[in-house]
């Protein structure tokens, strides 16, 4: 599923768009330390390939409703882990150009939830050492199944975690995660299946062909993956600092600083109706209890986190009043602006 | 089937993005850029902002009109493209029961201001993205990115996945054509049957991919891509960049919208 | 340098499934010529052709490209010299717009930025494709990315241009266009395909190959009319050769046959008289009014030759 703007807070977006644009530069980095000619044209080419396999949709077993495929482990299995993680970044990248899946602001986060794990975690560490040298279908099935739900499972929790960061839904924790979490289970086995089916169809059809493939980017098990392993540790530690860091002294995401920064009007505390709505606000807002998300000192600024409900009835009336002038303007512009040139052309 | 429709909209899409007029002329790095300021602008705003992001609005309707893109194009996708959020955003109201006083008694939930302000931010924020790729072509948003610091490995791959998106989505469309005449328009396809067909579709990319490797060392490659597009900052880029970061800085600090919501009241009442 | 630029001896091949696609090709063709090679399907035409640049290395026999006998080492070299040119031009023109696919070879070849610009609009220009340049491959047509593909593999400036099946997906117009463009060119040209009529269009000597060897090689116009050897190889006459209402299966007598002939020599003719016009006025530009003069004589004479042509076809009926 893909995570949206709109959904957002900056400092969320930016940071998980700094997480994947340092993996994308390291990949493209370690990739060019093995320079194999025949792995650019194929990573490209693969890209496309997972695009148009996603274009067609098909009856998922048991449920009568259609889905489609995401192709993470596919590409994983057969690029390897750095090489499909810059795969997958360019199919979401297209994705997020052309059809506007999610927004460009979110694309990091997205390339961070279906790129990194099915990539760096589900692979090396779990497909990897179940499939083993041997090979056989059943193990590729089992393999493909239980790194395909993982990999989804972690890419759901992701999003859970990016939405409950920025503080743009009301969703409970729980409700959100439990919900997430059971839609991509059966996204996952259902993808798990396709993977093994299509990965040991072409092993039948075609078995020289997935040998001459260049594997440069392949992580081979034993030493390291233990680093991959340790790295992908460290990385989660960093991020996690940061995003509670973030979290902790920015309560409500970049917006607080920026009306800190700007020095908006403290409001005065009077409404008693709008206080104790915040109030209950504030306590739907609270989640996950025992995280240190609200620091004590920042409570007092916390109640009035956002100008809306803070405005009496006045403003909110020339609120009204000004978004329709303004909108009204801006049409106006527009349809001049292309009366203009449709005269011209 | 939706297939012949997102091939049809994605190729719509390219073509409007070669294209020749003001907006198409800018450099693609300032594009690139301004669209993700203008992006990060409007999802800085609170969760409850739901009037002060109409100036917002200017910037969408402004490209779309000087590039001459289809109005009716961006609001379509902005319609059709937005399962996530509607999905989690449309919880807000349930859970967000607090009331807002509007005007006079008229009252709101809180939860429902907070669904506005989402589908406001999300029609405003794919709406740019859309814009971008209606008035950059693909190739320059590419170079724009190298030219920005992403490795040329990257991009170079990622190019060869636009140049051959359309070919292998022609492929892909005729091999699934040729299964519905074969099922007699049955429409669903189920999951063996997708298996062999992605599982097909798959070893024919493996072996284009090797074909073009050819055509490739036959051209003299030997491992490095060369590049021969050198763009440079005009006057009218360096231009259209500052003004956007004026206009968004302004935008953001003033809540034009209620500076005239209030000279507008004043004169009324 | 040789006499000959291309040369094959008793070359064998094969892949490494064991199919023997090349048994024992033994052919030479000198500067300028223009070759094509016939076969069945399976019969090893492709096979052959990916010799020619070295894709493939021969199991045994040797093959020389100009002054270079192919080996492993020098086959870089001979790619500079040999463009070989896809059946389907999606697969060469693989760069995202038709400028930066043909600028791929020569900045490949470590020209310069301004000898790249160069190179690639005088490509562009001669197969009549300049003002494609900024638009990408997929928005071509069949026949314009045939002609790009070829531009891309002109602008590397090849002593040699090699070419599997070129007009398989093109649509008549397309076709034709390719093969008037093909009939320019000056190069030495060996092109593999199923089109008798291109073929012979195209090309002065024709190489049927079957089961990996090389059953006959000879004029074009004489192989490509002779039934029984072409039905003996899968083939069947140009249509350009069939005799409408013939019986199926008959032989054509020789006088008709002629007449065809006649037919086909006499629409080269006029295409070379105009050429040579071409290159008088080329010649005179250039600052060489004496060889400018000589071409149109030789233009002029060659333009009289119609009127036998005319002659020699009433006399046929
Ligand atoms: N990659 C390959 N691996 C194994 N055998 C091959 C391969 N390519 C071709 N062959 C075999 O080599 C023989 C010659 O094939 P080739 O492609 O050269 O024929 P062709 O004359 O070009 O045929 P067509 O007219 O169909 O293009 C055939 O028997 C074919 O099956
Ligand atoms: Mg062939």
């Amino acid at each position: 599923m893909h995570m949206a703007d709109a959904m957002l807070s900056p400092a969320v977006g930016a940071t998980f768009w700094t997480g994947s644009l340092a993996t994308i530069t390291y990949c493209s980095k370690k990739l060019r330390e093995y320079p194999d000619e025949k792995l650019i044209p194929l990573m490209g080419v693969l890209g496309a390939f997972i695009f148009a396999a996603q274009m067609i949709n098909f009856t998922i077993p048991g449920t009568g409703s259609s889905g489609h495929i995401g192709g993470g482990m596919i590409l994983a299995i057969i690029l390897g882990s750095r090489a499909s993680f810059l795969v997958m970044a360019s199919v979401l990248t297209v994705q997020a150009l052309f059809f506007a899946d999610g927004g460009l602001l979110a694309l990091g986060c997205n390339i961070w939830n279906l790129g990194i794990y099915p990539s760096f975690i589900a692979y090396p560490l779990i497909y990897k050492p179940i499939v083993h040298a041997d090979g056989s279908l059943k193990r590729i099935v089992i393999a493909s199944v239980i790194s395909a739900v993982l990999g989804l499972q972690m890419g759901a929790f992701s999003v859970v975690t990016e939405t409950m960061l920025s503080g743009r839904s009301e969703l409970p924790f729980g409700t959100f995660v439990l919900m997430m979490q059971t839609i991509h289970l059966g996204i996952g086995i259902v993808e798990g299946m396709v993977t093994a089916g299509v990965i040991s169809f072409v092993r039948n059809a075609r078995p020289e062909l997935l040998e001459r493939l260049p594997t440069a980017g392949t992580v081979t098990a034993g030493a390291s993956s233990r680093k991959l392993f340790v790295t992908f540790i460290l990385l989660a530690a960093i991020t996690g600092g940061a995003l509670s860091w973030f979290a902790s002294t920015f309560p409500d995401g970049l917006e607080w600083s920026i009306e800190r920064v700007y020095g908006k009007p403290e409001l005065p505390d009077q409404e008693q109706g709008i206080t104790a709505v915040l109030k209950g606000i504030q306590d739907k807002t609270a989640f996950l209890p025992d995280y240190n998300f609200q620091k004590p000192e920042y409570a007092g600024q916390q109640e009035k986190p956002s100008s809306w409900p803070s405005v009496d009835a006045g403003t909110s009336l020339s609120g009204i009043l000004g978004a329709g002038i303004v909108l009204a303007v801006v049409l106006i512009i527009g349809l001049g602006i292309r009366a203009i040139r449709g005269r011209r052309s | 089937m939706t297939f012949d429709n997102e091939f049809f909209n994605i190729g719509y899409l390219d073509r409007l993005s070669y294209r020749d007029t003001v907006v198409h002329r800018l450099d693609p790095r300032s594009k690139v850029i301004v669209t993700m300021l203008y992006v990060l602008t409007v999802v800085s705003y609170p969760k409850y902002d739901v009037t002060s992001l109409m100036p917002l609005f200017l910037y969408p309707i402004l490209l779309s009109a000087l590039s001459d893109t289809p109005f009716l194009l961006i609001a379509k996708k902005v319609l059709i493209v937005s399962p996530f959020a509607v999905f989690i955003g449309i919880f807000n109201p349930f859970f967000d029961t607090g009331t807002i006083d509007l005007w006079r008694g008229i009252q709101i939930s809180a939860g429902w201001i907070s669904l506005l302000s989402i589908m406001i931010k999300f029609t405003l924020t794919i709406s740019a993205a859309l814009l971008l790729i209606a008035t950059t072509s693909f190739p320059g948003i590419c170079h724009a990115l190298q030219e920005l610091g992403i490795p040329a490995l990257f991009t170079s791959q990622l190019l060869f996945l636009y140049r051959y998106i359309f070919v292998l989505m022609e492929e892909a469309m005729r091999m699934v054509r040729a299964r519905d005449l074969r099922t007699f328009g049955a429409r669903n396809i189920g999951i063996t049957v997708f298996v062999r067909l992605i599982g097909l579709l798959f070893i024919r990319t493996v072996e284009r991919a090797e074909r073009i490797y050819q055509a490739m060392l036959f051209r003299g490659f030997h491992g490095k891509i060369f590049s021969i597009k050198q763009h440079s900052l005009r006057p009218a880029d360096t231009a259209f960049i500052s003004l956007s970061v004026i206009v968004l800085v302004v935008l953001r600090l003033f809540n034009l919208t209620d500076l005239i919501g209030r000279f507008v009241q004043g004169i009324l009442l | 340098m040789s006499h000959h630029i291309v040369a094959f001896e008793n070359v064998f091949f094969s892949y490494p499934d064991g199919t023997e696609a090349l048994r024992g090709v033994s052919f030479r063709i000198t500067h300028g010529e223009s070759v094509g090679v016939v076969g069945a399907n399976g019969s090893g035409k492709s096979t052959l052709l990916m010799h020619t640049n070295g894709y493939l290395l021969p199991r045994s026999g040797t093959i020389t490209v100009g002054d270079h006998e192919l080996t492993k080492k020098s086959r870089q070299e001979i790619r500079k010299k040999v463009g070989l040119i896809f059946q389907y031009p999606d697969d060469q023109l693989f760069m995202p717009t038709v400028f930066e696919d043909v600028a791929f070879g020569p900045l490949n070849l470590g020209l310069s930025p301004e000898r790249v610009h160069e190179c690639v609009e005088e490509a562009l220009t001669t197969v009549g494709s300049l003002d494609l340049r900024d638009k990408p491959p997929h928005h071509l047509s069949g026949g314009q990315k045939s002609a790009v593909a070829i531009a891309s593999v002109l602008a590397m400036q090849p002593d040699i241009l090699v070419m599997d099946e070129p007009a398989s997906h093109l649509d008549p117009r397309s076709r034709r266009a390719l093969i008037s463009l093909l009939r320019h060119f000056h190069h030495t040209k060996i092109i593999a395909s199923h089109d008798l009529d291109l073929v012979l269009d195209v090309c002065e000597r024709c190489i049927i190959i079957k089961g990996g060897k090389v059953a006959a090689d000879g004029r074009a116009e004489e192989i490509l009319s002779d039934r029984k050897l072409l039905e003996e190889n899968n083939l069947e006459l140009p249509l350009s050769l069939q005799r409408r209402g013939q019986s199926p299966g008959g032989d054509m007598d020789e006088i008709t046959k002629l007449h065809h002939l006649l037919e086909h020599w006499a629409e080269h003719n006029t295409e070379h008289a105009r050429t040579y016009q071409e290159w008088s006025k080329k010649a005179e530009s250039l600052g060489r009014p004496e060889l400018s003069a000589l071409l149109k004589m030789i233009a002029d004479e060659t333009t009289s030759m119609d009127a036998h042509f005319r002659k020699a076809l009433e006399l046929c009926r």
